[in-house]
């Protein structure tokens, strides 16, 4: 799934359907049959929560060298990625968490690595999303 | 303190918890989402294999290790709030193969200091804070008289008993406001519980 020079994408949700379904949402509405992005979603045996290893895993999967980012649901998805981080060996090189709303904020992700944007360029895409008031 | 003293510690906070897994899930019940008991236990019980299967030989590593662990296996926010104060404890701790009670001291308080930075809580916050900060402060204002760990066992179990008359402003439980005051914190009830099995394991 690796895109030489892409952003990688991970969703990071406590569900594994969510996950896969945000992951598959982005990647539909961004036109891609192929995108840099993958679900990490629930526990490794299929519960509700966050799996650190699940994480790792995806990041490493969508990693084209241009860096990675993570788009996350609440609570431990949030507290996870950042005890990952603050750890700086597990994940690859240039992995940010993104301040976003998760499925806007993955639709926005990935339409915007999708152009060959840089890393700051996805996320301030995402970030965005926050901004798009609905009423 | 050698690598011994660390890994009968997490062994003896393997068992309490298993023992205790199903009274900490009902009190996550009562605010939370019913599984502090079941994720911390199944977190534990990992930490006691991967001790188990390859016992590093320094406290540090001893604590770093099961800091990974938890991280990976326990599922919910307790898993890298745990996983974080266990392995920055541990990191603080370097590769001295036996510490002091101080050094042990002033490494928790490191180690606390970044399980409140992650989660972006202060006592007060009906946290596992609430029962961390005042037992680490107790190793690190420990001097001659008494035994300094049961003193971070009693002021834990304060702490986490005064976590009743909180309200939640972190986490799940903080989505109920004053629906959270009058029950006790999960996670400050499992910290106390973790410096208890400290304190029953250097007696």
């Amino acid at each position: 799934m690796a895109q030489e020079g892409r952003v990688g994408v991970v969703v990071v949700s406590h569900s594994g359907p969510v996950a896969e379904a945000v992951a598959e949402l982005a990647r539909g509405l961004a036109g891609l049959t192929t995108a840099p992005v993958a679900p990490a979603g629930g526990t490794r045996d299929g519960g509700l929560g966050t799996s650190a290893d699940l994480v790792v895993e995806a990041a490493r999967a969508v990693d084209g060298g241009a860096g990675v980012a993570l788009l996350v649901d609440l609570g431990s998805a949030v507290l996870t990625v950042k005890a990952l981080l603050a750890e700086g060996d597990e994940l690859p090189a240039g992995t940010r968490l993104v301040d976003a709303p998760l499925v806007e904020g993955a639709v926005a992700a990935v339409v915007t690595s999708a152009t060959g944007a840089d890393l700051d360029a996805v996320a301030a895409a995402a970030e965005e999303a926050y901004g798009y008031r609905k009423v | 303190m050698d690598a011994a003293f660390f890994l009968r510690w997490l062994a003896a906070a393997a068992a309490a918890v298993d023992r205790e897994a199903d009274r900490l899930t009902e009190l996550d019940a009562a605010i939370g989402d019913a599984d502090h008991g079941s994720n911390l236990r199944r977190g534990f019980a990992a930490v006691a294999t991967a001790l188990d299967a390859g016992p590093p030989g320094t406290p540090g590593a001893v604590l770093a290790l099961a800091g990974r662990q938890l991280i990976s296996t326990v599922g919910g926010a307790s898993g890298p709030l745990y996983g974080t104060l266990l392995r920055r404890t541990g990191k603080e701790l370097g590769d001295a193969q036996r510490v002091s009670v101080a050094e042990l001291g002033a490494a928790l308080r490191a180690g606390v200091a970044a399980v409140a930075q992650l989660g972006g809580s202060a006592p007060g916050d009906k946290t596992m804070l609430d029962a961390l900060v005042p037992g680490a402060d107790a190793l690190g204002a420990s001097d001659a008289a008494g035994d300094p760990f049961d003193a971070v066992r009693a002021a834990a179990e304060e702490g986490a008993r005064a976590t009743e008359a909180l309200r939640a402003r972190k986490g799940r439980a903080s989505y109920l406001g004053e629906r959270s005051v009058g029950h006790l914190d999960p996670g400050a009830s499992s910290s106390a519980l973790l410096f208890a099995t400290l304190a029953e394991v250097a007696r």
